[in-house]
């Protein structure tokens, strides 16, 4: 499936096979640990200094959340913390192009970087009872909801893999990775998940 | 597995940390005006002390940021950990300080 060139500014880069289309065809349900891939998604890196971190997230639509490892959804779109000066944006199913133009405007003249990551990497999401189980064969996190409530997210790594994961409910867990890296998780996690139900 | 407790994160697996050296090293502000010695002095002599030793770390696996570390080289035992550009924190039994 290839993307179709945006009409927007800023130009879309084309997009491989989904790398995770034959692996997750053939996954086994289980109830307890649901395991999918994410529909496309736009994503921003956003980097930048104290003046411009406001405007930004004006412009998003959601406020970048300034404690460490937090997101902020609204609308279906999220800003995730991952470092003090440095968020990952998603808008599900939206081109970055507009996006990025519009946060471009907002913060013009005032320091910071924006980098379309889009096809950069996929999204997973793992949800059940036993999705903290699982994700700590390869995660040595605290994925208590204590330790790791709803709203938390951050860098970390699952195996060898640097992931993206964030808590979006309970029970359910959205794990960004690095699309040539996305095989290799999924396979772990689907591992991980042989011995239940 | 170490516990590092980075600055910005708290306590984290010492998978998602990269050692970065010894902290407080200033790279001399006109290099030009030193002697070898002391060029090579900066370059590469390190205390390499048995015992407290400030360093410094990267959460690279995570918020990404530079910090610095007061660890126990006999024990790996990790004292402190502070922000990069602030100060060494006064410890107890400190050689150093």
């Amino acid at each position: 499936m290839l993307d179709t060139p945006s009409s927007a500014g800023h130009s879309t880069m084309p997009v491989s096979a989904d790398p995770l289309a034959s692996l997750a065809s053939g996954s086994p349900r289980r109830a307890t640990a649901r395991l999918t891939t994410l529909d496309r998604t736009a994503r921003l890196v956003f980097r930048g200094r104290e003046s411009a971190i406001g405007p930004a997230g004006e412009a998003f639509g959601v406020a970048l959340p300034r404690e460490a490892c937090r997101f902020a959804s609204n609308e279906g779109r999220s800003a995730l913390w991952l470092g003090p000066d440095e968020w990952i944006l998603l808008a599900p199913g939206a081109q970055a192009g507009p996006i990025a133009a519009a946060i471009e405007a907002a913060t013009a003249g005032l320091p910071h970087s924006l980098v379309d990551v889009s096809s950069r990497s996929v999204g997973i999401e793992l949800s059940g009872p036993k999705a903290a189980f699982v994700l700590n064969q390869g995660c040595p996190l605290d994925l208590g909801l204590g330790r790791f409530p709803v709203g938390m997210c951050t860098r970390t790594l699952f195996h060898k893999a640097e992931i993206v994961l964030s808590r979006t409910a309970g029970e359910t867990f959205r794990i960004d990775v690095w699309r040539s890296f996305a095989p290799y998780v999924w396979s772990l996690l689907e591992e991980g998940r042989r011995e239940l139900d | 597995m170490l516990i590092i407790t980075c600055p910005w994160c708290g306590a984290r697996p010492e998978l998602e940390f990269r050692y970065g050296g010894e902290a407080h090293i200033a790279r001399p502000a006109d290099p030009s005006t030193l002697t070898d010695e002391e060029w090579a002095d900066f370059l590469y002599n390190r205390t390499n002390p048995k015992g407290l030793h400030a360093e410094r770390w990267r959460h690279v696996h995570g918020c990404g940021r530079f910090f610095n570390a007061v660890r126990d080289t006999v024990s790996d035992f990790f004292v402190v950990t502070y922000k990069a550009g602030e100060t060494r924190p006064d410890i107890a039994g400190d050689q150093a300080k």
